[in-house]
Parts: structure tokens; sequence; C-alpha cells
């Protein structure tokens, strides 16, 4: 004999399912983590040879003093100018050696080539954390912002377009290079 | 005899609710994939500074996090108001972060090892110093790749 298996009702289904929806909307977290990614210098035990110095037109000194105020290659400036002054200083092209700074100025006093330009940042014990990531951050735009340029001329696409073999060209071309040092009383 | 006439029904016939829990359950797992759930939980303010120039973490199981801001108020009594470090659940000090940093490296397979990234997640009123002292204790752990984890906004807000 066969029993006639009544349907399962299904009904309340929807309902267990809207619970578990609710909770995992309630618990979730959406946000993913950003940030600006640097790089740290090895530990220096003062057991390797010092490298050969640098030539002080290729160095562009960034200070950032307790008071949040900005002093670059020793003028003060507001965190507004600091990526044009950035830009140019990193551009400059002073010994004519490099063939992608079209809009070089060429002065004598500046960086030789984008890759000899070192930013030197150095910044106070009581500099507060947002001043010095806006100075972090204006920084990296500078160099997005010529790198964006370079790709724009080479090969008429924006930085974020271009394939990963040509981001590393222009990545190469521009390097970002900033020291920094240990903090000062300023 | 006469029978019934059965009501014509004259309104619009129920919308069939049968294909609803499938909905749902498109959007339960679209969460339950998606959902991240909170590791810790913060005993300091964190405020992230802006920035515009910024970098998604991709990999999360090769990032550390480490915490910097001042006690919440709940916890003010206990840690006083100066800027604090936070380690997973518990407050730490600067000298600590060389050995957790080692330990959470020890637990990455090893060919990935060296992408692992620090990052530190700080207040945006902390003061330079301790976060230079963290940067510090990073750099002799070898621990070089770091992380400032900011909020996307543009930097010029109301102080210049």
């Amino acid at each position: 004999m066969k029993r006639n298996s009544s349907e399962i009702n299904a009904g309340s289904m929807a309902d267990i399912a809207f619970l578990l929806l609710i909770f995992f909307l309630v618990s979730t977290t959406m946000d993913v983590d950003q940030g600006i990614t640097r790089k740290l210098s090895p530990w220096d035990d003062g057991l390797k040879p010092k490298s050969s110095p640098i030539n002080q037109r290729n160095i562009f000194t960034v200070l950032l003093n307790s008071n949040n105020q900005l002093m670059v290659e020793g003028e003060q400036i507001g965190l507004a100018d600091l990526r044009a002054k950035a830009k140019a200083f990193i551009n400059n092209n002073g010994n004519g050696s490099c063939a992608y700074c079209t809009t070089g100025q060429e002065l004598s006093t500046s960086s030789d080539h984008p890759e000899k330009a070192i930013i030197s940042l150095q910044n106070d014990r009581l500099t507060a954390y947002e001043s010095y990531v806006a100075v972090q951050n204006e920084l990296a735009a500078a160099y997005t912002e010529l790198r964006n340029e370079l790709a724009m001329q080479r090969y008429g696409l924006s930085l974020d377009q271009v394939s990963d073999l040509q981001f590393n060209q222009v990545k190469k071309c521009y390097p970002l290079l900033i020291s920094e040092a240990e903090p000062l009383s300023l | 005899m006469s029978k019934f006439k059965k009501k014509q029904g004259g309104g619009t016939p129920a919308i069939s609710t049968a294909s609803l829990p499938d909905i749902v359950f498109m959007l339960l797992f679209f969460f339950m994939v998606t959902t991240v759930m909170r590791e810790v939980t913060l005993k300091v303010e964190n405020t992230k500074p802006k920035a515009t120039e910024i970098k998604k973490l991709e990999r999360k199981s090769l990032v550390t996090y480490v915490y910097v801001g001042k006690p919440k108020d709940m916890y003010a009594s206990q840690l006083g108001s100066e800027p604090v470090l936070q380690l997973d659940d518990a407050i730490a000090r600067v000298n600590e972060i060389g050995n957790f940093v080692i330990s959470a490296r020890e637990e990455i397979n090893e060919a990935e090892r060296p992408l692992m990234t620090v990052s530190i997640k700080a207040d945006e009123n902390v003061k330079m110093g301790l976060i230079t002292d963290i940067k510090q204790e990073l750099r002799k752990a070898n621990s070089l790749k770091i992380n400032y984890s900011t909020r996307k906004g543009e930097v010029f807000g109301e102080e210049r």
C-alpha cells in the first residue's frame, strides 16, 4: 500500500530566508581598506657604508613643523601650492638629459632628471597625523599627475587605462623617491 | 435547481509570491559572500584622515592592522586621554609591535611573506611622534611595507 506523503509547506521558507538576510545585512561591513602605501627603508644599524652624497639640487626639502606649517626649499608655502612646486621640481630636467620632460624649466637650481629627484620629508614629533597624510597625499598626487601626462603623451590613454606593462614603464620614468629623516624639533 | 454561480473576480488576480524565496535567497547569498565580520572591538577613537591618492588593499590575509588613537570615553578612566596603540583586542605599548608583527608574519605562507603589509589605522588627531616610533619599530622588525589607512576625500578641508 502506498502512503501518499503530503507536501511540505514551503510558505515559511521566505520568512527563514528573510531572517538570515537581515542578520547578514546588519553584521556586514562594506568598507574596503584603502590608504597610501609606502615602503620604509630598512633599519640602519650603522654598519653599512655610507652611500655617495647626493647633489643638493636633486633634493626637494619639505619640512612640516609642530604647527603644521609647511616649508619647502627654504620658503613657507601653503599646502595648496605643494603639488605644483613638487611637479616643477621633479620635471625640471636640469641637465637636459630627460627626453620626456616636455614642460621642464631647466633651472640649474632644481633637479637634473626625474630619476634622480628625491623628496626629503621631515616632520616634527608634534606634527598632526592629518597634515602629514595630507602632505604625503599631495606628493603622491604630483607624481600621479606627471605619470598621467606621460601616459597621455606616449599612449594617448590616461593612467588607469593603460596596460600593466605600460604602467610600469611610465612608473619607471617617474619613480617615487621619498626619503624620511628622523623627526627633529622644527 | 440552480447552482450557485461562482463570483467572477472583477479585480486583478493575486500576485504569485512563489518566487519571493528565490529572490530573498539570492540577496542572502550576496550578503553572505560579501560580509566580513568585524574581528576586533575598537577601544580607541578612529577617524581616519582624508586623502585622494589611495590604493585598495587587495589581500586581507596579508594585512596586519595597528590601531592608534585616543582611548574611547568608556576606557578613559583606565587608559587616560593620551593616544595609545591597539593590537588585536588589547592595548599595547610601542615596543610590543615588533613581536606582534613577527608572529603575524609567521602565520603567513612563506612564499607570500614579503607581500605582508602593516596597515596603520591612526586617528587624524594623533601626533606624528607616536607614528614615528611605530615606524621605527616596524623597521627594526623588518616589516617595511606599510599603509596609512585613509578615507576618500579632499585634503583641503577646514585648515590648510
